[in-house]
């Protein structure tokens, strides 16, 4: 790319910002025929992190999309589960408390 | 175990109108909300709104806002937690939240979703380089805060949102660099175009980033002209010396709490992304489980207090509450969202509605069978 004489450092795609995986290794893994979210996120800790896949998780559907010539929409999402943000072990176990 | 008639998870535009409505025939109702502040994403926004007086036309996102927050602050049967984070929602109809570092159990008759949206990102070599933001994060920098983010910008994106942020980086003292947008023209409202463009910024349409570049943080950006077929056309490169680049590539609907509730949901383009089948009452396919505004397929502010409104009045009814003007002022809701939704502007927000809307429970159930994709248990 043009303006490459400034880039002094490697450069990255990242999907997952809170886990930094990036492109490359997703793509690394979906050309070794690993296709399904769940196993990548397995394999990847992609989506794993503080955001839960708030942000990733539609990237990562559309680079499955374009391997595998699935309509996006069609692309099987990991189960989504409570937490939806994290949390001090410390509040829960505290327990409910109310005023 | 706190017990209540509606929960509205969500105090923006589509929350804060869907308390206000339910809690005028009676109902009470909670509305939980991250932020430290009522009004969701309005409190940014210092550009007049278009649309009718009912729709607040020609006021800005921030006064909306203000009047929303006081109204609601006024209601006796609202009880508002800030800084309260929806955590789950359960088998047995509870929410958890979290406020200040303490765990709360919600059990409410009716829940509103209204949690909004979540900014889209883009994957291109360096993007995790600080400088790389979400234009909707850069306005709340600038307008909520006061803090420029750097001194000149690429906008990645010529959307409504792409485009007022330019504006409102212009107005701050940045520079604005360019504009850029993938597709062949521009998304956004014309007289705010218009402003951008007299102000000098030239729009790049049918271009995209191809990368950062930048040592320890974003120094430039290189674009990249697209074909008809939306590839890169090796050769027509231009490298912008920026410190800043903005991402404005539209909005995720932030669903978790549907999915997890077990909400049949649909992927729909045009609503940008997963959202849940819904009935005319913009009750999903769980009982009792409402979803208005961006939540359940990205609009914008005026559509979402309408629908807000609609969820309201209709959580409120199913719970026994009424008013004698109650068919007058729902039927006055449905006019506006369709004058919102009408002609050529409106044409993507239909589509994607006829693809989710059901008009009868049955069919909604019947459907359901026909969309074994569709919920979260796989």
């Amino acid at each position: 790319m043009a303006g490459k004489e400034y880039a002094k450092r490697e450069e990255v795609t990242v999907i997952c910002r809170c886990e930094d995986v990036t492109l490359e290794e997703i793509r690394t893994l979906i050309n070794q025929g690993i296709t399904d979210m769940e196993q990548l996120k397995r394999l990847l800790r992609v989506g794993m992190g503080p955001c839960q896949g708030r942000t990733c998780s539609a990237l990562l559907a559309g680079e499955i999309a374009r391997a595998t010539g699935k309509y996006v929409g069609e692309v099987k999402l990991t189960t989504f589960r409570p937490l939806t943000a994290p949390i001090k072990l410390e509040v829960l176990t505290r327990g409910e408390t109310h005023d | 175990m706190l017990a209540c008639e509606i929960c509205v998870i969500g105090g923006g535009p589509a929350g804060l109108t869907a308390a206000l409505h339910a809690a005028s025939l009676g109902a009470s109702a909670v509305i939980i909300d991250r932020n430290d502040y009522l009004g969701g994403q309005l409190i940014k926004q210092t550009h007049r709104f278009f649309g009718s007086k009912e729709q607040k036309a020609s006021e800005r996102g921030i006064s909306i806002s203000r009047e929303l927050s006081l109204a609601v602050e006024k209601e006796k049967n609202i009880k508002v937690l800030t800084a309260a984070t929806a955590l789950g929602y359960y088998k047995d109809g509870v929410v958890t939240v979290e406020k200040d570092e303490r765990f709360l159990k919600i059990k409410p008759q009716k829940i509103i979703v209204a949690t909004g949206g979540a900014e889209k990102t883009l994957p291109f070599p360096n993007n995790d380089l600080p400088g790389v933001y979400g234009a909707g994060a850069v306005q709340t920098l600038v307008n909520v805060y006061g803090v420029k983010p750097g001194r000149r910008v690429l906008m990645v994106g010529a959307g409504n949102i792409g485009v007022i942020v330019s504006y409102q980086l212009l107005q701050a003292g940045m520079e604005v660099a360019g504009i850029v947008e993938a597709a062949p023209r521009i998304g956004a409202y014309w007289v705010h175009a218009a402003k951008v463009v007299r102000a000098g910024v030239p729009i790049y349409t049918r271009h995209t980033i191809k990368g950062a570049w930048g040592k320890k943080e974003v120094e430039g950006a290189t674009i990249v002209e697209l074909d008809e077929q939306w590839k890169p056309i090796p050769g027509t490169e231009k490298d912008f010396a920026v410190d800043v680049i903005c991402l404005s590539v539209g909005l995720n609907p932030l669903t978790e709490i549907l999915w997890q509730a077990g909400c049949a949901m649909k992927y729909v383009p045009e609503l940008s992304g997963y959202v849940p089948l819904r009935n005319e009452y913009l009750e999903t396919s769980v009982p009792g489980i409402y979803v208005a505004g961006d939540a359940g397929g990205i609009e914008e502010a005026s559509a979402a207090m309408m629908e807000g409104a609609l969820a309201g009045l209709n959580a409120a009814r199913a719970l026994g509450y009424s008013a004698p003007d109650f068919n007058s002022r729902r039927a006055n809701i449905l006019r506006e969202l369709e004058s919102l939704r009408s002609g050529p502007v409106g044409e993507k927000i239909r589509k994607g509605l006829e693809k989710v809307t059901l008009t009868e429970r049955r069919e909604m159930r019947s459907g359901l069978s026909n969309l074994s994709l569709l919920t979260s248990n796989f």
